[in-house]
């Protein structure tokens, strides 16, 4: 190579730096450009949820003043609880609501001045009674929960604006809210039912404690189903077994489990739970014994992490003491692996906990109103009531299901800041 | 209920075994002195014997039900506990100061525990056969081919016999195909955003930024499907319909496009973090080397780094395709119900897992060809995975060894 070669090297490598350089800022910019979606996506996607479930923590009430008409609610004068539960009370509060707009008349607008309150009133009322028979005779000053449609109207949701006939609420019913509004009879406390109430049709009745009992009553199966396998199957891999294939079989097996589609084990759990042990349909149980299988390998793997970061000096240490086995590894390695060991479980819990598609399968998406009891009651769970809720027609249910989904969020948050701490405050470093 | 109160029993009767147990081997203690085991080892071992094979027999009993009725639950407690008392009786009779309690003891347990393992394996075989079984069904009332190769897919029912068309069509093509379009806009989102995102991470962030953005990053791993189908039917369906009509396009309001993009970003970290692992595995020598001859940082990375951890690269986008073909939630409540043969992304097309999820809730009776087919589907959909998870890991541990 001549010098000459060296200065046009040179030269073209000089020439070309700009146009390098230029394309470093390009790529650089695209990785960050990536990351900024990435993130975007998130925040998008809290806030979409947030603004749109905020409101569903309050509930639009209306303040009426019922006059408990023993001759109505009480016509056999027995004062019974059961029976005041279930008296007339729709019709107090329909005499109160009337006695406030005494200018109304005719069937239709009647059911319109009606249709304000929710027919959840009603119970409320019923309730109030049964647990307090001396009210019977006296006025009592309530607030009573606002239809479904008010609700969003007061909160924003539907407009008021636009031709009659294409909206839910009726002019009329708006000159009747602003009255209302206007004498301070209408305010919007905690909405309580939300979280003391099971599903129902109307948006203002429904609440989320039906579906979170069958959670947790499906979780607490699940733990019990998956904690145990795992944890042994686990502590035989690691530290028992001597047959090679053997391991080798359930390793491959574990591996291919954990990659399986959640669907999958839904259709397991609808063949083999359902139609070949006839198991009940919609139960906790089988829902629980479904995710159970599914967090199986989780916890297994997990587990297995955990086990083999143990130092071989513990193990040799208590066999050199003259421990067996079995002692070596329950009495020392197994303690000193169980930080991480739960770690892992409250992870794969927390997986099962947001799993919606396996308990599809299994009919735990009927339209269940109770609160479930035990575990072989029909029940539904947390993300499954999202689900139904997000279909359901209902302006009103669009709030609830995203308050649900927060609600879900929450439980997740706190389960894997558990994990964390766990991590944090009991993990041995060797 | 019969099922609580026999295993309750049970239990009950090991407890007590436990307890004769102790009390039989200390009183031998007393008297013959050093025993080889210690008196709670005799105690666990009289319960294991007690409360294992007569709990296995209730489960089993349970489980298929061997005498059903009213008698039957009378005769599964009567023969449940005799097997209870007699396993008490026999193994407290075989208490002496020689017997070698903690041995067989810890023999039970270890056969225990290979049980467990043998959970995963009893579950893989629990899905191939229960998913086999009915495609066999399936396929003795729809031909195999048409299956596979059919251009039509609309499983009613018919409600008479004599109804034209009363067998329906199930010719899944459509269905694999919308399958195939969802998961590839989810990759084409998911693919270039987390790998870019990797990069990034990897090799331009600085420390403190990526303390904070990879547990940002790890929250969308952990939203649950079923928020992320909400947020696409809800928020980013009705956004890409009505950007689609401003640009004068015709968007369905199920648009393949929403659900795919939707499902892009919740693979998105796990591709994120697959090919951090893989680009970290690289020998920091290769960059070095690179950066002394003078490349550039991003040069070093996409003619040195990339081409080097490509294969772990592919086996993490094709476990993030296994992912997207397998994933309900989303397309269920984003995409669509009718199987359109169409390459449109505007358009609502229908998924596999849609399609199972369909065909199998609500009430139907369990012999038809529409539920069956639902597990054909299903069948499919493992069988896909699996290789694709195979062909995965088998690429990501070459890649793994090659630089070992």
């Amino acid at each position: 190579m001549t010098a000459a070669d060296h200065t046009v090297t040179r030269d073209r490598v000089t020439a070309s730096l700009k146009r390098r350089h230029a394309s470093e800022r390009r790529f650089r910019r695209l990785g960050l450009a990536a990351v900024v979606v990435a993130l975007g996506a998130l925040s998008v996607l809290f806030t979409d949820i947030i603004s749109k479930g905020y409101t569903a923590f309050r509930q639009t009430h209306i303040d009426i003043t019922v006059f408990l008409d023993p001759s109505i609610l009480d016509p056999a004068g027995a004062a019974d609880p059961k029976e005041l539960r279930r008296s007339d009370t729709q019709s107090v509060i329909r005499a109160a609501i009337r006695a406030r707009f005494p200018d109304v008349s005719g069937r239709r607008d009647l059911r319109e001045l009606y249709g304000l309150v929710s027919q959840g009133a009603q119970f409320d009322l019923g309730d109030r009674l049964a647990a307090d028979p001396g009210l019977l005779g006296k006025s009592l000053a309530i607030k009573v929960r606002a239809s479904d449609d008010i609700d969003m109207l007061i909160k924003g949701h539907i407009s008021r604006d636009g031709p009659e006939n294409t909206r839910r609420i009726s002019d009329a019913q708006i000159a009747w809210l602003d009255a209302l509004i206007d004498g301070g009879g209408v305010s919007s406390p905690f909405n309580v039912a939300f979280f003391t109430a099971g599903d129902s049709r109307n948006p203002e009745m429904a609440g989320i404690l039906g579906a979170v009992v069958g959670s947790l009553l499906a979780m607490g199966v699940t733990l019990v189903v998956s904690f145990p396998l795992a944890v042994g199957a686990a502590i035989y891999l690691e530290e028992f077994s001597t047959d090679g294939r053997w391991a080798r079989l359930v390793e491959v097996n574990i591996n291919n489990l954990a990659a399986v589609p959640s669907i999958v084990f839904g259709l397991l759990g609808m063949a083999v739970f359902l139609n070949f042990f006839g198991m009940p349909r919609s139960a906790p149980v089988v829902g629980g014994m479904v995710l159970g299988l599914m967090t199986l390998p989780t916890i297994i793997i997990a587990a297995r992490v955990s086990l083999k970061a143990v130092p071989p000096s513990i193990r040799e240490a208590a066999l050199g003491v003259g421990a067996s086995q079995v002692q070596t590894v329950f009495n020392h390695v197994l303690p000193l692996a169980m930080p991480g060991i739960l770690t892992g479980t409250i992870i794969g819990m927390a997986r099962a906990l947001g799993e919606t598609a396996p308990l599809l399968m299994i009919g735990m998406v009927a339209f269940i109103a109770d609160i479930p009891g035990g575990l072989t009651d029909p029940a539904t769970a947390l993300p499954v009531q999202i689900f139904l809720w997000a279909d359901a027609p209902e302006r009103a249910f669009v709030e609830r299901t995203a308050a649900a989904t927060m609600v879900l969020l929450g439980f997740l948050v706190l389960m894997n800041a558990a994990a964390v701490v766990l991590r944090k405050r009991f993990e041995v470093r060797y | 209920m019969t099922g609580f109160l026999v295993l309750a029993m049970v239990l009950v009767i090991a407890l007590g075994g436990y307890g004769l147990g102790k009390a039989k081997a200390r009183t031998i203690a007393a008297s013959a002195g050093a025993m080889r085991s210690r008196p709670a080892h005799h105690g666990l071992l009289v319960a294991v014997w007690c409360g294992l094979p007569s709990g296995a027999l209730a489960l089993a009993w349970l489980a298929f039900d061997f005498v059903p009725g009213a008698s039957g639950s009378a005769a599964l407690f009567v023969v449940v506990m005799s097997v209870a008392v007699a396993g008490l009786a026999w193994s407290r009779s075989r208490i002496t100061a020689r017997s070698k309690a903690r041995v067989q003891l810890e023999t039970a347990l270890k056969i225990l525990l290979a049980g467990g393992s043998a959970v995963a394996i009893l579950t893989t075989i629990g899905i191939v056969l229960s998913m086999v079984f009915e495609s066999i069904r399936f396929f003795s009332m729809v031909p195999l081919h048409e299956f596979l190769f059919g251009l039509e897919w609309s499983p009613q029912i018919a409600l008479r016999d004599d109804q034209v068309g009363s067998t329906g069509l199930f010719g899944a093509v459509p269905v694999f195909a919308g399958t195939v379009l969802i998961s590839l806009i989810a990759m084409a989102v998911a693919a270039p955003v987390g790998l870019m995102s990797a990069i990034w991470m990897a090799e331009y962030a600085p420390e403190r930024v990526r303390a904070v953005v990879k547990p940002l990053l790890e929250i969308l791993a952990g939203i649950p499907t079923v928020v992320y189908g909400f947020f696409a039917a809800l928020t980013v369906a009705p956004w890409v319909r009505d950007v689609g009509s401003a640009l004068g396009l015709q968007a369905s309001s199920e648009s393949a496009l929403a659900a795919g993009a939707v499902m892009g970003i919740m693979i998105l970290p796990f591709i994120s973090s697959l090919s951090d692992d893989v680009l970290r595995a690289v020998p920091r020598a290769m960059y070095d080397g690179s950066l002394a001859m003078g490349a550039t940082r991003s040069e070093t990375i996409r003619k040195v780094i990339l081409p080097a951890a490509l294969p772990g690269v592919v086996g993490g986008l094709l476990l993030g395709v296994s992912r997207a073909i397998g994933e309900t939630m989303i397309v269920v409540m984003a995409a669509g119900l009718a199987a359109k043969l169409t390459a449109n992304p505007l358009e609502a097309v229908t998924t596999v897992t849609v399609q199972i999820v369909t065909l199998l809730t609500g009430d139907q009776e369990f012999d038809s060809a529409k539920t069956l087919a639902a597990f054909a589907l299903g069948l499919m959909l493992f069988f896909v995975t699996l290789v694709l998870n195979i062909i995965a890991l088998r690429f990501v541990r070459r890649y793994s060894e090659m630089y070992e």
